[in-house]
């Protein structure tokens, strides 16, 4: 406890204490979630990089979680700062317009926070943490460490709280239905919005600045097949991701939508239901496509399902979660075949599309089914926000950063692998490396 | 074209913005959100198609 720190001008609800202990204790599982997700960037990538990508998941999640600390905790404004002011606001249309926070400067006074605050806090680590993972895997086997580690930077410094001052702390998407009866203003109760769409679309920059791998699209014939190395890392991360989300998907219901506890197992259920009505979806269309099914399209699968779920799983009916999910199971295979047969878009976790696509999907999802008039203009608000700021803001800010800390390794270093360029020692010393050739 | 689609996107966004301000009626409102929406796609169409490898060129 910091005695000398302020108390709110302005408290959130009050909480009792145990929700208060509830909520905590699904915010301790929900990183596995992350775990989930930083193995499946491992096994979608290749042996020869597997422990660089590994050791950059953890690197970036550390750099994300001590510049939020530092700086973007601020800008996100969950934590009222000293003079209780509510951020940064302009007027215009007679409406007031919050686009940036300003918070407690470095979590000051964060013992003495009401504890709905404390909570949001938290919860804003872990998804600044789970968002800068999504471009690391998409830059696998070509983005270096060092780089990896500035994105997580500028992520977490500027983009994130931006995205999540605007949605989660009173920003002006938030307010879209007290100024402009838009249903109950833009809902993004998992994280749809600030974690997964703003990591595939981060991950789109990526991939876009860094360019393809080495041989991945020759000059003549179609682009070179280069599956991930450990499809069991693949599909454990996704058991584990599962239980994150599912502890993930109940901490946001009661934190940004206020949830009673009665509608908990709902929300938990729809989660399960949207991954797996993605991963049937996911099945059923690769074995018409291919003749069997393919494993890391049906990782994918179930991934976008339990995306598209962090938007609506508090919302929808259970039945309504199942379309949901179908959905995105089917464009998830579709789309990750356009982006790197037809669009020259290489990006191994599939980041783009199944936090990017899919999440921008259970976005618009939550404001169709939603029983609130004016919710679907409101979702569609938020998602021009994501489209028309954050990707023009994210790839200015991102292709700046490779003047100074260029993204890609030179050539010997990806034809060597990552794991040997930069970390001098590979995940599996005793196993042969297959070189570049043996992909043709 | 790359940088094109990109400033492209959010004139999309500033449109969708003008909805919310300029039309407090529903239909008219709608329209000009979707239209934002939709000139954004357009931008980012742009964008991809000037990321897009142009083929036969000496890729790495």
């Amino acid at each position: 406890m910091n005695p000398l720190a302020s108390i709110p001008s302005a408290p959130p609800p009050a909480m009792s204490e145990g929700v208060f202990a509830l909520v905590l204790a699904l915010l301790l599982i929900a990183p596995l979630a992350i775990a989930g997700v930083a193995l499946l960037n491992t096994g979608l990538g290749r042996s020869r990089s597997a422990a660089h990508a590994l050791l950059g998941n953890l690197a970036v999640v550390a750099v994300a979680a001590m510049v939020f600390a530092l700086i973007g905790a601020t800008l996100t404004g969950s934590l009222p700062g000293a003079s209780g002011s509510a951020g940064f606001s302009f007027h215009a249309a007679g409406k007031s317009w919050n686009w940036l926070g300003s918070g407690s400067f470095q979590l000051a006074g964060m013992g003495n926070a009401a504890p709905q605050a404390q909570l949001a806090v938290l919860f804003e680590f872990l998804s600044v943490a789970m968002a800068v993972l999504l471009p690391w895997g998409s830059g696998a086997d070509r983005f270096r460490l060092a780089a990896g580690c500035a994105t997580a930077v500028i992520l977490s410094a500027i983009v994130f709280p931006l995205a999540a001052h605007w949605i989660w702390a009173g920003g002006w998407l938030a307010s879209l239905g007290v100024n402009f009866s838009l249903g109950a203003g833009f809902l993004d109760m998992g994280g749809a919005a600030t974690v997964h769409a703003l990591g595939g679309l981060s991950a789109l920059a990526v991939v876009w600045i860094a360019g393809p791998r080495r041989g991945k699209f020759p000059k003549e014939g179609l682009s070179t097949a280069m599956p991930g190395h450990n499809a069991a890392y693949v599909l454990f991360g996704c058991m584990l991701a599962s239980v994150g989300w599912l502890a993930w998907n109940a901490a946001g219901a009661i934190l940004w939508l206020r949830a009673p506890l009665a509608a908990l197992p709902l929300t938990a259920i729809n989660t399960l239901l949207s991954a797996s009505a993605a991963i049937v979806a996911t099945l059923i269309l690769t074995r018409v496509r291919f003749g069997k099914p393919d494993a890391s399209l049906c990782a994918n699968g179930w991934l976008a399902g339990l995306v598209a779920s962090s938007a609506c799983a508090a919302i929808a009916t259970p039945a309504e979660t199942i379309f949901v999910g179908a959905v995105a199971g089917i464009f998830t295979p579709l789309l990750v075949e356009l982006l790197e047969l037809a669009l020259s878009v290489d990006d191994p976790s599939g980041a783009v599309t199944v936090h990017g696509a899919a999440g921008l999907w259970g976005l618009f999802a939550a404001g169709l089914f939603a029983p609130q008039p004016g919710q679907l203009l409101a979702q569609l608000v938020g998602i021009a926000a994501l489209l028309g700021v954050i990707l023009p803001l994210v790839y200015l800010l991102f292709a700046l950063l490779n003047r100074v800390v260029p993204f890609r390794v030179d050539p010997d270093g990806e034809r060597m692998g990552m794991d040997l360029h930069e970390l001098g020692g590979g995940a599996y010393p005793e196993f042969v490396i297959h070189r570049d050739e043996s992909y043709r | 074209m790359k940088y094109a689609g990109l400033l492209v996107m959010p004139a999309g966004f500033f449109l969708t913005l003008a909805a919310l301000a300029l039309f407090p009626q529903s239909p008219q409102r709608v329209a000009f959100v979707v239209c934002g929406l939709a000139v954004e796609g357009l931008g980012l169409v742009i964008a991809v198609r000037g990321h897009m490898l142009p083929r036969g060129a000496n890729h790495p």
